[in-house]
């Protein structure tokens, strides 16, 4: 079996971080991760939830060289690192400096030592699990995507090929999203790491944190962000951080949008297709082209389901959430989700998996999550709306609960307590019954 | 609710601000001056402070900044986020 390496830069003197105004180079990496190796316990999982890019690298490099996987949950909620410790016995938390979660085993990084002599690139087996990260099943349960080492380079590496990123070899990349999403982990810390390009390890957040998260870096710079913070950022009116190249994911940009960006920033503007299940699928510069191109070694087929991914580094095949029009096996015009499926400012969720949640509350008789038509007045994000039968709970229990089960960006804004819900026959919603609802 | 609501005119502007910005369908007199805003209290989430921050900044003219997502927090309520704002707009 091949391997392949860790990371792919000039020389171990090339940044690799910037972390809080400091530099810090390929080799005190290596040092950091190999010292953070050594202090792991014996573990098979090893729970990332590093929010600072530097230390969940560092993360992801120790476990990899202890042939420990790394567990990517979407959120540290509770509820979410209970059902973890359940499904993976044993496995320890990896966090920030001086956050620790109750009844878990928690490890810290140790800081990046000053010294530290040069050190060899580690490779890995492609065949070895790397990370697993998580969808929402339609059960409730969250529902495991397994990651080799060997999927997540190639990919990465086919994703670089059709950005262009050998150009932006030393230049530092700025992401505005989580690394333990897919898109995180592949296009901020697998892209970087990949491609010779130096992290800035905060993650930015308001368009003002942005600008200056950019604006400190001594070089060019790669931001990798989605359509609402790049819509903000736009919106804002202040003075634009400069921007070598720009990254969005998560949901299709408009056009116009697409369009000012490039111009505003001067900048060229890529975006990117994909979903937990295969990683990244497909790239477009949406300036150029509507049509999406298939990264190198992704092929894309239909049938009377739907359209499947499968790629040389994917296992299986992957039936895709969104109605496509297919122009060849590598290209294609993307026409919005399927019905079932409901995306908040990036955040993919299916309806079955938010009513299965709502209707395991204690005290609700019947539920029903329903994503309301159209846009909202001021372009603000739209939000889902809840019909709930619950007699006996009030809106802040019953939000308090969901809280607990369901990322925020899907609580039910508006939530109406209903009678009963205008089920037919046969126990079903029909689309009409819904529609009546929604028009009270 | 119902109790006497000690907002100061600032604040009250503020939750207006709010209120208008994410069509909340709350009045601005019910919002608990004290009340955490993110998460448990208004359970606004991480797209509304963006969306609030926007309109802050088309309103007064200030930047709000966290430094980090996690930070989003410190805004832990309606009077902390307009005292904020206040101290901003003194700068």
């Amino acid at each position: 079996m091949s391997t392949l390496p860790l990371m792919r830069y000039a020389d171990a003197g090339a940044a690799m971080a910037w972390r809080n105004g400091e530099r810090i180079d390929v080799c005190r990496f290596l040092a950091t991760s190999a010292a953070l190796a050594e202090a792991l316990p014996d573990c098979d999982h090893i729970v990332n939830l590093c929010t600072d890019r530097f230390d969940f690298a560092a993360g992801l490099a120790a476990a990899l060289m202890r042939k420990q996987v790394s567990l990517l949950p979407p959120n540290d909620r509770p509820v979410m690192l209970r059902q973890l410790a359940q499904a993976y016995p044993g496995a320890v938390c990896l966090t920030d400096a001086g956050v620790a979660y109750e009844g878990m085993t928690c490890v810290q990084v140790p800081e990046p030592p000053s010294g530290g002599g040069m050190r060899e690139i580690p490779s890995f087996p492609e065949d070895q699990v790397a990370a697993i990260a998580f969808t929402s099943g339609s059960t409730g349960q969250p529902m495991p995507q397994v990651k080799t080492w060997g999927t997540l380079v190639r990919s990465v590496h086919g994703e670089g090929a059709a950005l262009g990123m050998a150009e932006l070899a030393g230049a530092f990349l700025v992401g505005t999203v989580p690394h333990q999403h897919m898109y995180g982990l592949e296009s901020v810390i697998l892209l970087a790491l990949q491609h010779g390009m130096a992290l800035q390890a905060k993650r930015p957040f308001y368009p003002g944190d942005i600008a200056a998260a950019l604006d400190e870096l001594p070089g060019r710079r790669m931001l990798v962000t989605t359509p609402v913070h790049l819509k903000t950022l736009l919106a804002d009116g202040g003075r634009l951080p400069a921007v070598d190249f720009l990254l969005c994911a998560t949901a299709p940009l408009a056009p116009q949008l697409a369009s000012e960006a490039e111009w505003m920033f001067d900048a060229p503007l890529y975006e990117i297709y994909g979903c937990s299940e295969t990683g990244q699928v497909a790239v477009r510069r949406p300036k150029l082209s509507a049509e999406w191109r298939c990264i190198e070694g992704i092929r894309l087929r239909q049938d009377d389901e739907g359209t499947w991914a499968s790629g040389d580094f994917l296992k299986g095949e992957t039936l895709l959430a969104d109605v496509i029009e297919l122009n060849a096996p590598d290209r294609f015009i993307l026409h919005g989700r399927s019905a079932d499926q409901v995306n908040i400012a990036g955040k993919r969720s299916s309806l079955a998996y938010l009513n299965h949640h709502l209707n395991s509350i204690e005290g609700v008789r019947d539920g029903v999550f329903v994503m309301p038509e159209g846009v909202r007045e001021g372009g603000g994000t739209v939000r889902l709306t809840a019909f709930v039968v619950a007699p006996d709970l009030t809106a802040e229990t019953l939000l308090a609960r969901l809280r607990e089960r369901i990322e925020p960006a899907f609580l039910p804004r508006p939530l109406h307590f209903v009678d009963a819900l205008p089920r037919n026959a046969t126990g079903k919603l029909t689309a009409e019954a819904i529609q009546r609802l929604l028009g009270k | 609710m119902g109790e006497v609501n000690s907002m100061v005119r600032p604040e009250l502007e503020l939750a207006t601000l709010i209120v208008n910005t994410l069509n909340l369908e709350v009045s601005p007199e019910d919002i608990d001056p004290d009340a955490p805003l993110y998460g448990e209290g208004l359970g606004l989430d991480s797209i509304d402070m963006l969306e609030i921050a926007l309109a802050i900044s088309k309103a007064h003219g200030v930047k709000l900044r966290s430094d980090d997502e996690s930070n989003v927090r410190i805004f832990s309520s309606l009077r902390h986020l307009s005292n904020h704002i206040q101290h901003l707009k003194a700068a």
